[in-house]
This record gives C-alpha cells, sequence and structure tokens, in this order.
C-alpha cells in the first residue's frame, strides 16, 4: 500500500492508503476528523467539503495519494485558540442548522466563498451554494448566516 | 433566568459541537475490533433465487463472514413486522406477506436483501459481494400501481391475493351518496401524489456488537425512536431479550420519517456480531438510501365534492390507491388510513365524507411515513379540490373558503376528529396580508407584459400532530400507546438532567426543553441537560415523529409538577413552616409573607443531604417521573400562499413569493420553529416543482436512484419565505402547544399546485411540475387553440 503524507489543521501526518482510498476516508479513517461526513456517492451533497490548499474540495472527489504534501484544512481546524471562525458563530446566531449533517460541508463552502466573492448577496450566495445539500433548513437561515459572516469579515478586515 | 425564556430564541446548546466537527453520529464511532459490512441487495425487481454460492466470495480478502437468509432461518430470527393493524370493510385483517430480514427465496424490489458480508474493511466486502454467484428465476414485476391489483397481474405474496393488502373505509357512505344526489354542482379531481424518496442527508447506519461476557448485544443506528427499536428486534425479531439489548441512538442527521422505522440492515449487523464475535459497522452508500430507505406518498386518487346552490360543500367522496411497495414497513398501513381519511375535511364543515383506501403491494421499496405522513396527502386533496371548486364556480377561491370555514370549536367532523380549537379567519386574513395578495392583478398584468405567467395558489389547511390518546390509536389497530415518558433527576448542587423518551434528530430539544425547564425552575439554561437515544439512560419511550416533542415536553413539564410539590414539603421543614405556606417564585421557594426563602440549588441540596426533614415521611432526593398520555390530537392550522411565475418558452415555474403563517399554539423557541416552518416547506416546494421517485414501468429498476436524477431542493430554487404566526393556545396540554415540525410539507404542495394551475389555467396538474411538463402542458393547449 501507498504510503501518504500531508498537513493537516496545521500539523504533519502520515499513513498508509489504498490506491483507491479517497481523501475524505483518509480523513475520517485514518485521522479519526470524523467532522467530514459522506452524504452520497455521487460528488453532489457537499458534506465533505474540506479546504485542500486554501481552496474548498468536495474531499469524496479526490483521492488521498492526490493530496500528498497538501495542506488541507478541515471543519476541525477552523477554530483558532478555542475562538470560532465568524462562519461558525454566525451558523448557530442564525440557526442555519438543524441536524448538523451538512453543516462541516456547509461552513467550508461559506468560508471558501467569502474569500472569493467580496460582496455577497443574497442571489450570489445560493448560486455559489449549488454544490450543497441541506434537507433541514430551506437554506434560508444558511444564506443568513452566510452574508452576516460575510459583513462581519469584511468588517474586520476593513 | 426566569419563566421569561420560555417563548424566546434561545440559540441552540446542541449546535456547538456541530459546527466544530464534534457531532458524533453513528458512522462516527468506531468499535474496538469492528469489522465492515456490505449489503448484497437484488438487481431485480421480482425473482425466485434458485440457488446462492458464497464459496469464491468467503474465500476472498479480508472475509470475515457472509450469511444469507438461509441462516436467519437456522437461527429462526423473525421478520419485520408492520405494526399497525388495519380492517378492511369486509371485516377482514389486512394481508400482510412476510418480511424475512435476508430474503428467501424470492427478492421483491432491486434492493431487496440477500446477504451480508462483513470483511475487514468496507472495501474488502464490497469486493467480496461481487463474487456471490446468485442464480435468479426473474419474474414479471408489478410496478405501477393502478394496476397491481388488476387480474393477471404478478402476485407478489400469496397471503394477499390480487396484491391487495386491505381495502379501506371511513366516513358515512349513505349520507356521502345522498349529498351527492341533492347537489346543485359536482366537482371532480383527479390527484397523483407523487413518490418520494425521503433523503435525510446522513445515510443510515448501524453498528451492531455482542459482549459475550453479559450476554448482552448494542446496537448503535440512525434511529428517531431507540425504544421502539429495541422493543421491536426483542419482541418481534426474537434477536434478544428487551433487557439483554442496548439501542443507541447518537447524533442522527435527520430523519423525515424514515429513521423511525425498523430495517433489516441494523437487525443483521445485531445478529451477525455474535456470529463473528466482532462489532459489525454498516453505513448506507447514498445509492443504498435511495434504493432501501421508506419512501414515501404514492397515492392515486379519484375525489369528488358536492355543493348545494349556495356553494356550500354537501358531501366529499375520496377514493385513492395507496402503493406500500414490496412488504410493509413498520407503519406504514397507517399512513394513507388513520393519519389520511382523518383530515380530509380540512378547516371545513362538510356534513358527510366517505373516503376508500385500497392499500397494494409493488415491486417497488417499502413506503411508509415521511414528513407529515399522510397529512400532506388529504391536504392536497382537499386544498386542490376546494381551490378547483372555486374556480368551476367562478369564485373568489377565498371568498369560497370563508364560507365553508369551521368557527364554532369544538368541532366534530365524520372522519373521527374532533377539532379543539382554531380560527382559520386570523390566519387566512395575516397571510394575505403579507402575500400582499389584493395586489396580485397588477403583478400578473406586469408579468404578462414580460410574457411570463403568473399564478397565485391558496392552501388553508388543517393537521394533527401530538400522536396521540394510547386508548384512540389502540382502537384503530395501533400495536402501541403513544404516551411519552420523561424523568427529571435534579442533583445535589441543584442541576437538572432531564431523561426523555423524545429523540431529537435537528429539532433542537437540548434547547427547547431545556427551556421549559430552565423556565419553569428559574434556573440557568446551562443548568440544565436533556439526556436521550440511549436505552441504558432513559427507561422508555417512543420517540419523535408526528411533532410528538409536544407530548414529551408535557411529560417533562408533569414531572416537573412533582418535583416542585416534594421541593416545597422540604423547604417546608428546612424554613420552619408549613408546607401549605410555601410559594415557588423565581426559582425560590419562600414563606408567604415572609423575607424567609430558599434558593431552588439550596433546597436540591437539602433533599440529598437529608438532614433537615423527617425521610420517614420525605423520601432523600429530588427525582421524579412522568409518563403524559395525550388527551387528543392536536390540531395546527394555518395558510399558505405561493405566487409562481412560469417561463412559457423553458417551461421554468419559479416560486417568487411564498407566504407562510401557522397556529401552533404557543411556541418555545420562535427561532427554532420558523426553521421548521422553512425545512418544511422546502420539502413541499421540492415535491410539487422537483423531486419524484421514479422506477422503469417494465422492469422495476429505480431510476431516479441518485442525485444526479433526483432533484432535490437546492438553494437557488427557493425564496427566501415570508412567515407569520398566529395564536390559539391549545387546550389539551399545559403549555398550550400543537407541533410545527410537519406543517410546511403539508400545506404547500397543495399551495404550489394551485398557483401552477392557475397561472397555466388548467384543472389537473401532476407533480412535480418540471420545466419539461409544464412546457408540454403550454404547447398542448397551445395548439389546441389554434
Amino acid at each position: 500500500m501507498p504510503s501518504v503524507a500531508m498537513t493537516v489543521n496545521g500539523k504533519a501526518v502520515s499513513g498508509e492508503v489504498e490506491t483507491r482510498t479517497l481523501l475524505v476516508h483518509f480523513l475520517r479513517e485514518n485521522l479519526r476528523l470524523t467532522g467530514t461526513h459522506v452524504g452520497c456517492d455521487t460528488s453532489q451533497c457537499g458534506a465533505c467539503v474540506v479546504h485542500v490548499n486554501g481552496k474548498a474540495v468536495k474531499s469524496c472527489t479526490m483521492l488521498a495519494v492526490q493530496a500528498e504534501g497538501a495542506q488541507v484544512t478541515t471543519v476541525e481546524g477552523l477554530t483558532q485558540d478555542g475562538k470560532l471562525h465568524p462562519v461558525q458563530a454566525a451558523f448557530k446566531e442564525h440557526h442555519g442548522l438543524q441536524c448538523g449533517f451538512c453543516t462541516p460541508g456547509m461552513i467550508m463552502t461559506a468560508v471558501d466563498m467569502i474569500r472569493r466573492i467580496p460582496d455577497l448577496d443574497e442571489k450570489t450566495i445560493r448560486a455559489e451554494l449549488e454544490g450543497n445539500l441541506c434537507r433541514c433548513t430551506g437554506y434560508q437561515n444558511i444564506v443568513k448566516a452566510i452574508e452576516a459572516a460575510s459583513k462581519e469579515m469584511k468588517g474586520a478586515r476593513a | 433566568m426566569t419563566a421569561s425564556i420560555i417563548g424566546t430564541s434561545v440559540r441552540r446548546k446542541e449546535d456547538h459541537r456541530f459546527i466544530t466537527g464534534q457531532g458524533r453520529y453513528t458512522d462516527d464511532i468506531n468499535r474496538p475490533g469492528q469489522a465492515h459490512a456490505y449489503f448484497l441487495r437484488s438487481p431485480h425487481a421480482h425473482a425466485k433465487i434458485k440457488s446462492i454460492d458464497t464459496a469464491a466470495a468467503k474465500a476472498a480478502k479480508g472475509v470475515v463472514g457472509i450469511f444469507t437468509g438461509a441462516d436467519i432461518a437456522a437461527d429462526k430470527l423473525g421478520p419485520l413486522t408492520c405494526g399497525w393493524m388495519v380492517t378492511s370493510k369486509d371485516g377482514s385483517p389486512m394481508k400482510m406477506g412476510a418480511h424475512p430480514v435476508l430474503a428467501g427465496d424470492r427478492v421483491r424490489y432491486v434492493g431487496d436483501h440477500i446477504a451480508i458480508v462483513i470483511a475487514e474493511t468496507h472495501a474488502q466486502a464490497k469486493d467480496a459481494a461481487e463474487l456471490i454467484a446468485v442464480d435468479y428465476e426473474e419474474l414479471p414485476a408489478v410496478v405501477d400501481p393502478a394496476h397491481a391489483a388488476d387480474a393477471g397481474a404478478a402476485q407478489l405474496h400469496p397471503e394477499a391475493p390480487r396484491n391487495t393488502i386491505y381495502q379501506w373505509e371511513l366516513g358515512n357512505k349513505p349520507e356521502t351518496e345522498a349529498a351527492f344526489k341533492k347537489a346543485a354542482t359536482k366537482v371532480s379531481l383527479n390527484l397523483t401524489n407523487n413518490r418520494l424518496i425521503p433523503n435525510a442527508m446522513e445515510p443510515r447506519a448501524a453498528i451492531g456488537e455482542y459482549d459475550d461476557g453479559t450476554g448482552g448485544y448494542t446496537l448503535y443506528v440512525t434511529s428517531q425512536n431507540p425504544h421502539v427499536a429495541r422493543l421491536v428486534i426483542s419482541a418481534f425479531i426474537g434477536l434478544a431479550p428487551e433487557h439483554k439489548l442496548r439501542v443507541v441512538a447518537p447524533d442522527v442527521g435527520g430523519g423525515f420519517g424514515s429513521k423511525i422505522f425498523i430495517y433489516a440492515e441494523e437487525v443483521v449487523c445485531t445478529w451477525a456480531a455474535k456470529k463473528v464475535k466482532r462489532p459489525v459497522k454498516w453505513a448506507a452508500e447514498r445509492s443504498e438510501s435511495f434504493l432501501s430507505d421508506a419512501h414515501g406518498r404514492d397515492h392515486i386518487t379519484h375525489a369528488e365534492l358536492a355543493l348545494d346552490a349556495d356553494a356550500r360543500i354537501l358531501g366529499l367522496h375520496v377514493k385513492t390507491t395507496a402503493n406500500l411497495g414490496a412488504y410493509m414497513s413498520t407503519f406504514s398501513s397507517s399512513v394513507p388510513t388513520y393519519l389520511y381519511g382523518t383530515l380530509l375535511s380540512g378547516q371545513y364543515n362538510i356534513p358527510a365524507i366517505h373516503v376508500e383506501v385500497d392499500a397494494v403491494y409493488t415491486n417497488t421499496a417499502p413506503v411508509d411515513a415521511y414528513r407529515g405522513a399522510g397529512r400532506p396527502e388529504a391536504t392536497f386533496v382537499i386544498e386542490r379540490i376546494v381551490e378547483e371548486a372555486a374556480r368551476q364556480l367562478k369564485l373568489d377561491p377565498v371568498e369560497f373558503r370563508r364560507k365553508n370555514f369551521v368557527r364554532t370549536f369544538p368541532h366534530q367532523t365524520p372522519v373521527i376528529m374532533a377539532y379543539d380549537i382554531g380560527d382559520y379567519d386570523a390566519s387566512l386574513d395575516a397571510a394575505m396580508k403579507l402575500a400582499n395578495a389584493k395586489d396580485f392583478p397588477a403583478r400578473r398584468a406586469e408579468a404578462k407584459a414580460r410574457g411570463k405567467l403568473r399564478g397565485l395558489g391558496y392552501s388553508t389547511y388543517i393537521e394533527a400532530c401530538g400522536l396521540a390518546p394510547s386508548a384512540a390509536v389502540g382502537s384503530l389497530g395501533a400495536g402501541v400507546g403513544l404516551w411519552e415518558s420523561a424523568e427529571v433527576r435534579v442533583t445535589p448542587t441543584g442541576s437538572v438532567e432531564v431523561f426523555t423518551g423524545a429523540h431529537s434528530h435537528g429539532q433542537g430539544h437540548e434547547t427547547t426543553f431545556a427551556q421549559v425547564v430552565a423556565g419553569r425552575l428559574g434556573i440557568p439554561l446551562e443548568n440544565v441537560e436533556i439526556i436521550h437515544g440511549d436505552t441504558n439512560s432513559v427507561q422508555f419511550g417512543m420517540g419523535t415523529y408526528g411533532s410528538r416533542a409536544a407530548v414529551g415536553l408535557t411529560a417533562v413539564s408533569r414531572a416537573l409538577d412533582k418535583i416542585e410539590a416534594k421541593a416545597k414539603k422540604i423547604a417546608a421543614h428546612v424554613l420552619e413552616a408549613s408546607a401549605a405556606d410555601i410559594v415557588f417564585e423565581n426559582g425560590e421557594f419562600k414563606v408567604a409573607g415572609t423575607d424567609r426563602k430558599l434558593a431552588f440549588h439550596e433546597v436540591a441540596l437539602n433533599a440529598y443531604v437529608a438532614h433537615k426533614f423527617p425521610t420517614s415521611e420525605i423520601e432523600p432526593g429530588l427525582k421524579e417521573g412522568a409518563f403524559h398520555d395525550p388527551t387528543n390530537f392536536t390540531f395546527p392550522a394555518g395558510c399558505h400562499i405561493c405566487e409562481v411565475e412560469i417561463d412559457p418558452e423553458t417551461g421554468v415555474t419559479k416560486v417568487v413569493n411564498f407566504t407562510a403563517v401557522d397556529d401552533f399554539g404557543n411556541v418555545i423557541n420562535p427561532m427554532v420553529v420558523e426553521g421548521q416552518v422553512h425545512g418544511g416547506v422546502a420539502q413541499g416546494i421540492g415535491q410539487a416543482l422537483l423531486e419524484h421517485g421514479v422506477y422503469d414501468k417494465e422492469s422495476g429498476q429505480l431510476i431516479t436512484g441518485s442525485y444526479m436524477d433526483y432533484t432535490m431542493p437546492r438553494a437557488d430554487d427557493l425564496p427566501t419565505y415570508k412567515l407569520g404566526f398566529t395564536v390559539t393556545p391549545c387546550p389539551s396540554n399545559p403549555l398550550g402547544m400543537k407541533g410545527c415540525g410537519e406543517a410546511g410539507a403539508i400545506a404547500s404542495p397543495a399551495a404550489v399546485i394551485n398557483a401552477v394551475t392557475d397561472a397555466l389555467g388548467v384543472k389537473e396538474f401532476d407533480m412535480p411540475a418540471t420545466p419539461q411538463r409544464v412546457w408540454a402542458t403550454i404547447n398542448r393547449n397551445r395548439a389546441a387553440a389554434e
């Protein structure tokens, strides 16, 4: 079995994997980082979104060996020094989650979205959420949370 | 902290673990030494199994064990069962075919379980499954429920001739026939309630474990009701005595009904754990969820309404064929009967109703409760035909509804239900105002100028929640009582643990239940812990579905009554006063008319040190339980208004405005309630515009077997909803709640389709209103006009 090494949430990690092992399974099974979820098998639902070298990626569409040497951030790596990331805080404040299963993927997508697009409005957020499914919230409060976090983070940068 | 915390939008206690990736769902749990399971499933809709050869698979790398239906039969493991007995109109009991947890000599739908393959890894189990050689003799499949009972159709179960499970009726046939005889106007409508696939975002999963030392089994499972799972697996399937089976439902990623039921995989994993002497873990791939989760809806209905010359409803006749799939799932029989026929009176005075339901087997996945369960189907029938009646009579649909509204309570319908309270005009008025309905004609004209078609649709719905008085459901065939339990344990330092039989899988019980306790006892929210989902912690409970949390919360409230009563007695001794003089307010026990008082935590400590009261009269400690059986259903009701705009060139229907005004009685946490409405409406719009579980009519293959083919609502398919609330407090529980979990999914499909048919100027339109169907209808009408 090939071995693979990468940096996950700032820590150097390595492991033996089958060549067919997906990045999401490496994270969940080898590293026991179970915050990243598997909600489908066709790369549609987005529950598995993580950041690879700073970009949002569905970790079910990538082989673990493809992430060799990469910087990977999962939802567990968002909280810094015990302080919630503004997107995490906004999801709580605006009730952007119910069962919580899609939430890690939604949050990781949202962080990337806010980084890429400086002026997010409702229409853009809804379009950008194309790759993430939620069955509980009807998306309304997810959209609200992302809009609020975007504004707050912009304020913090200014 | 005072009672005022009840009714406020407290942020959720459970959120922290979910937003930081620390939720603990079944698939996140790993047991020492666990092996992984994969289920070999039938690729055929209907076939005889002539032989199964597992030799090559057993020799494959990593394989720990492979078991088939023969092994299940050898261990005399009982079949899955349906727990609600429905009786046909001829008095005969429903005809249930056997549902073995692994197939015997026959498979009856694509996805039917044939073998469990257990290996060191999931990938190895899956690889080995491909090496199992099954010799099938394919049989003709029955797919279309409309023809399942036809003479000559293939038969699924020997127990059910003509694939008919029951022919049920409710209401009064002669009175309804008489109503139609004297009717000035008759309205008829054909309706299809499309099959839906629930698709909770967390796929089902199970880990079975056997402890040889104690002889006890543990099952971790994605369940909405772990105690019911334990009861069924013990008493009906016979896997283990109830006290030797622990069922844990940890964080559960959405249910919507689909995780109420007892499924084959969880039973087989638990049973196999003893066979292979290792924990056995199974997590469904999404494709397996599509194939094997219980689906929802799937009705074909013909409805007729009789009206007098003054447009008052005289009678309603409904004839429905309900597709229950290849086997009867846990509660499937109740959905198209007692959860459906009983709600057909809607918000209206209807003197005579007669409903007939034929339930049939087909070679498709089992169908059972999905968000709303029977009530969305009933609302779709009554709200579509009421709208159509107004159109036929050329009356304003709002005025037609008002003419027929129930306005005096209690109101006994001809179909069992006794509505206790409501104000249907109030929710209709509020919704019309929020939707700015009066300016709709101007918006329609403006859209027309842009070449677009606008339509407006109403749904003034009622539903029944808080299931349900045990004796009442028992008399209707339920195999269980539908009370709920709660135990409140106060610690010596005055914090509180609440053990509830309700289960939270997104509803936010850890917050809303805590609000009730904190508000009542005057203690901080942080000092209250809600414990649920483990049969080792909670004595018994019926779980969460049908907005049953209202029942669970009443049980908590009753246990708190007992806590307060005992605490008062203890406080009286400590304060050297008479118990009758002790008042409890704002978290303090006071001697009335004095400044002598004790905080709640001081009484708690006294209860446990037991120094200052006679333990011969008062037992030490502070712990009370309650079993609450509701006295009636609760009746949430309201008005949803949908405005659509259709592009005739593409057939794309856009929901441009959606307004929901609901009367849920008193509300514990408005933020959580609004979230429930958002999600429910999204599922309802999904049903009306996007979602459809489709099987190939000949082969019985599931055509919509992934997110590539089954259209889930996405963020840009949905509008921002306008919500409003009216309140008539429920008289049958002390908190005045009615329940809010299903209303969105119940009310909205009719509102959407009423809007679509209004925009298109057509009478009937089958859900989902996909662009292809809408475009075809527009062009058919154009061609007919030319």
